[in-house]
Order: structure tokens, then sequence, then C-alpha cells
């Protein structure tokens, strides 16, 4: 049971960047936005989220600092798309070559330095019950921030009138348009929001998962949300699923390279990313009927008069 | 008062000609700015980036060597944006093409096999890269999925593969337990062209690629399709032009040169299979194929001049002490720039001032 609380534990840590850095993408895209910038967002915000924490000391600062960052690239990336109708596949990646290189300038410094990690919840009593007390009453605030946030983020989708007009602008900006909604400004509102969650997510990786900052330490893991924002459909319900799923493959993969089962241990690391691409076959497969994607994903918009 | 974009009746050639310039020297001015937060002297550094590495015969050559592999993938990532298809995983392609080749190399080792040796693992190479690329081109294809991700992900999976070879099945056993395979035999090199120096038959084969693809581009019905389907999906199929077709096709081209490139690296300068051969050519290439315009005379030129940011910025970090990592903020803000001049061939801005309110009857 110990083997199975700590692997559950450790599934939860590791899906939680997944799952912050996916939800605001999910936003950017539902209103008619593609950034595939966000390996690059994260990046920057770890080695900032890093960067802040070990300079103050607080794991708060850090984390703001990582969605600042974030959202400050996001900014570049509407500029860009929105404000100069820049191909947004092409600006994204843009944006990822970017990102990778600032991290390394920023975090140069940093490599080698530790830093307390986020503190985990501590309620005596709840915390100490066997089996789900450490699960549900002992993780780090990021893993309930993520959890919030998606329900924050299902319940502005589809309960809100500003959900529904985000939704409306992914769909068709040109009658968001004629309606009169500013189709832009609500896009570049979306496009800060995933940047202010991918930074988030970037920055969760050196301030709670491992104490420490390496270059490139995201590992792709923007472009598995990326790939994950696919799988939910675009819905806030299967993301949730979809990122701890991801974070099992994970973990799962890990724990059999330490249990040493005789597979190259290369093989085994290689499993999330080939797991991707067979979930995106499968399940671009089986909706050959028809797309789930927001209908304006990734077209340029330029208003008329 | 206000700025707004705005579609041109037509597009402006004078603004497609000057832009790579106008995003060049836009970048010159960012990264001058961050040179000076670095605490460095902009004009130096620029001038250990730029005009150092031009002034001795190595770095010329050393130039030339590094432009071989972006340009030759950069021609081939042109034809998937022309047809706007989306490989970004060239890096992964030009990966295994170098493990297919160097697998010939290896097993051939010592055994004094003839000169049949090189001409076969350039020709593994790029298959072995083609048929990669042929797995995101196909998942697109039969399913529908996102090329761009799958493509994406191959390139880690490519990179643990040949990390697996060399630190495993071929190392070599007298390498004092570095991942490295053994130095390639002679007859499974790509020789020289001058005697001590460093160029090699790659760049050779590099131009030819280049003029190809301008004959293949400019000339051909093929050439002609892939720019159709991309710049009008919908007149293409009118014209009966087979879009999943061109999909495998300029994959499957992008794969082979990406992979050709790989084999030509590790046969070639490098010598050996070990990790770390690429320095991210295969994403460099985006980069070089957006300010070559998507055009091959245009990427060679581009080529060049993201190879001389390569050996700038290691003669930078050891002149300068400025890290390595300002020759990606480079050229990321290089392909920032170049994309959003672009934009000003198509757009151009317009300031709206609103009309005053009329005021006693004036109109």
């Amino acid at each position: 049971m110990e083997l199975l609380e700590a692997i559950i534990l450790s599934v939860l840590a590791a899906s939680t960047p997944l799952l912050i850095a996916a939800t605001g993408e999910l936003v950017t895209e539902r209103s008619g936005v593609l950034n595939l910038g966000v390996e690059g967002m994260m990046i920057v915000g770890a080695a900032c989220g890093f960067g802040g924490a070990l300079y103050t000391g607080s794991i708060t600062i850090g984390a703001i600092c990582g969605i600042f960052a974030g959202t400050l690239l996001a900014l570049i990336f509407a500029v860009m798309t929105l404000g100069l109708a820049v191909n947004q596949v092409a600006t994204g990646l843009a944006l990822t070559i970017l990102g990778i290189g600032l991290s390394g300038l920023i975090g140069a410094g940093f490599v080698g330095e530790r830093i307390t990690p986020a503190p985990h919840l501590r309620i005596p009593g709840l915390t100490d019950l066997p089996l789900m007390g450490r699960i549900v009453f002992g993780e780090d605030a990021f893993v309930y921030a993520s959890l919030v946030l998606i329900v924050g983020i299902w319940w502005f989708l589809y309960k809100t009138r500003a959900g529904l007009i985000l939704r409306a602008c992914g769909d068709n900006h040109l009658s968001a348009h004629a309606l009169g909604y500013p189709v832009l400004r609500i896009r570049l509102f979306a496009v800060m929001f995933g940047g202010a969650c991918a930074g988030l997510a970037g920055a969760y990786l050196p301030l709670a998962y491992t104490p420490f900052f390496i270059p490139g330490m995201t590992a792709g893991r923007g472009w598995i949300a990326l790939a994950l924002v696919v799988f939910s459909s675009w819905r806030p319900g299967r993301l949730v699923v979809g990122a701890y799923l991801f974070g099992a493959v994970t973990i799962l993969q890990l724990h059999a390279q330490g249990a040493g089962i005789g597979v190259p241990s290369q093989f085994m690391s290689a499993l999330p990313y080939l797991a991707t691409v067979i979930v995106l076959v499968l399940l671009s497969r089986a909706r050959s009927g028809g797309s789930t994607a927001p209908a304006a994903l990734g077209t340029v918009f330029v208003p008329d008069r | 008062m206000r700025l707004v974009l705005e579609k041109r009746t037509e597009r402006s050639n004078t603004i497609a000609l000057i832009s790579p310039l106008i995003a060049i020297g836009l970048t010159i001015v960012t990264m001058s700015i961050l040179f000076a937060i670095l605490g460095k002297n902009p004009i130096l550094a620029f001038g250990a980036y730029f005009i150092d590495p031009l002034t001795d015969a190595y770095s010329l050559q050393e130039i030339a060597v590094k432009a071989t592999p972006l340009v030759m993938i950069a021609i081939g990532l042109s034809f998937c944006y022309l047809a706007n298809v989306w490989n970004i995983g060239a890096e992964g392609q030009f990966l295994i093409g170098a493990v297919a080749g160097s697998w010939l190399a290896v097993k051939t080792q010592g055994a004094d096999a003839g000169y049949w040796v090189l001409p076969a693992m350039l020709l593994l190479g790029a298959a072995a890269g083609a048929l990669y690329a042929l797995i995101p081109a196909l998942c697109r294809v039969r399913f529908g999925a996102s090329e761009i991700l799958t493509s994406l992900m191959l390139v880690y999976v490519a990179d643990l593969f040949l990390d697996y070879l060399v630190r495993g099945p071929w190392r070599d056993p007298k390498g004092f337990n570095f991942p490295t395979t053994a130095e390639f035999d002679p007859v499974a090199t790509v020789p020289v062209l001058i005697e001590g120096g460093r160029l090699h038959l790659g760049f050779i084969i590099m131009l030819v690629v280049v003029a190809a693809a301008s004959v293949l581009l400019g000339r051909t019905i093929k050439g002609f399709e892939i720019r159709v389907v991309g710049a009008a999906p919908r007149a293409a199929r009118f014209g009966g032009f087979n879009a999943r077709q061109l999909v495998i096709l300029t994959f499957a081209a992008s794969g082979a040169l990406a992979g050709l490139a790989g084999i030509i690296e590790v046969a070639g300068p490098i010598g050996h299979l070990q990790p770390g051969i690429s320095p991210g050519y295969g994403f460099t290439a985006i980069i070089v194929a957006f300010l070559g315009r998507l055009n091959p005379i245009g990427i060679l030129v581009a080529g060049f001049f993201l190879a001389l940011t390569f050996i700038g910025g290691e003669q930078a970090q050891i002149a300068m002490k400025i890290p390595l990592d300002v020759t990606k903020v480079f050229q990321g803000i290089l392909l920032f720039y170049v994309l959003a001049s672009d934009s000003l061939i198509t757009y151009r801005f317009r300031l709206i001032v609103p009309p005053r309110k009329v005021s006693r009857g004036t109109a």
C-alpha cells in the first residue's frame, strides 16, 4: 500500500504541470488561437520562477515571476498573430525557439543552486489518515490550484456569458465580430491567460517537482500539453482525465526503469512521447466523422470596418 | 485615433524585397540592447559575432560546413511549408538518417569493404529519413492526426534511440566507456574537398540540392502543384490536384533531405556517431526556410547567415564570455522579425482618425 500511495502521489505531481499548461492552452484555443509556443513559455517560466524563488526565498514570488514571464511571452505572440496577422504556427515555433534560448540565458547562473521546494499541506489528523490521507490532504499548493483552475475554467466556459462569447470567437469570428464583440481583444486576453498558465506550469517544475533548475527541464511537456488539448476534444473534463493518464504513463515507466525489467531505459523514456503519437492517431481516427476543434482555430482574423 | 491593419489590394513587391533586411536590422537593434543589458559592448559583440568569423580561412570553411546541413534541411522544409504542411520534426529525421547510415559504417568496420560503402550509407540515410517522416505524414493523411505534434514527438524518440545505440550495442569497445561508436573507416567517410581542410563533399551535394530544388519549384508541374495547394487550396481542389498525395510527397522529400544531411554530418565533420550530433539544426532550419522566403536561393543565403551566427556565437563566447544561448535568442528574435515584416507584404497599417463632431451645419 505504501508503494501504491507513493505512486499515486508522484502521478499527481507529474500530471500537475501538464494540467496547468493544457488548461491555459484550452482557453487560448477555444478563442480560436493556436499558440504552439507552450514549451517556450513553460521553460522561461521555469527559469524565471526558480530565479524569483532563489533570490527572495519565497515560492509564491517564484510562482508569480513564472506567471509574469509566461504572460509577457504570450503578449509578444499576441502582438504578432493578432496585431500583425502573422501565421500562428510559425509564430508559435518562433516563440519556442526564443523561449529555449532565453531560459538558458536567464538560468545560466542558477545551475547547481538549490531551493527548499514548495511545502506540502499538513492538517493534523486528516493528513495522517491511512491510504487517502496524504493523497487528498498532503499535496502542495500547485496541485490544489490546478484543480481549482480547471473547475473554474469549466464553469467560465459553459456557465457564464463571457465564456459563451469566448467560444463564439473561436467557432466563428466573423459572426462574433458582426454581433459587435471585440474579437481581437477577447483573443488577446485568452492568449495572455494561456501564457500565464504555461508560465505557472513551467515554474512548478523547479519550485515543487525538483528543487533545482536545469536547462531544457520541461523536456517536451509543453508539446504534450498541446497534444492533451487535442486529446480532450477541447473539453475541460476530459483534459483532467488525459493529464492524469499521461502523468501515470510517465511515472510507471520511471518505476519500471527502477525495477530493472530488462528493457533499455531509453525505450521506457520514449514511452510518453510514443503514447502521445498513438493517442493522437486513435483519437483522430475515432473522430473521422467530424472535427470537434473550434471551427476558427488557427485562422487569421483582420476586422474590416 | 487608432492604428489598424488592413489588406493591401496587391502584394507589395518593394517590401517583399527589403523585408529580410528590415528583419535583420531590427534584430541587430534588439540584440544591441540585450548585449548592453549583459554588460557587453554591443559594437565589440557584433564584431565578434559577424566580422571576426569572416576574416580567417578556417572560420569561413567552418561556416560553409555548418551551412551545409542547415540549407539541405531547410530546402526540404520549404516544400512542406509551401504546401502548407507542417513538418517540424526535421531534427528527428536528421538523427534517424545519421543512425541508419552509421549502421552500415559500424557493420563494415575494419572489413576493408570498398568504395560502395559511402554511397550506400548516404542512400540509407536519405531513405531512413524519408521513412521516419512518413510516419507523421501517414498519420495525418490516414487518420487526420496533427502532423505538427506527431512529427515533434518523434524528435524525442529519435534522440533516445540514438542515445541507446551509442551507449549500448554500437559503443566503441576501445572508447573508454564514452558513448560513441568507433571512428568510421576511410571508405565510410565523406571526403574533404581540399587536403587538410574542413570543407567536404557534402557541400557540393548541398549545392546540387539547391539547384535541383530551384528547377523543381520553378519549372515543373509538381512544383506548381505544391505552391497552388499551399496558396489556394480551393483552387487546387478544382484543378484536381491531390492534396493528400502532396502531404506524403513533401514529408518524404523533406525527411530524405534531413536524413541525408544527418548522415553527411556524421560521416563528414564528426566522423563517428555520438549523442549531440546536432546543435538543433532541424529547428534552426525552420528559421532558415522562412528567412530565405521558402525560395531555394534565398535559403542558401539564409543558411550561410545562420551558420555565421553559430560560428560567431562560439567565437563571442571564447572572446567575450557571451553565453552560447545568446545565439538561440538571436535566432528566435530574427524569426519573429522575419515573420512580422513579411506580414507587411500583404497588409499595411492605417491610422484611423475618428471624424470630429460636425458643428453648426458646416458640412
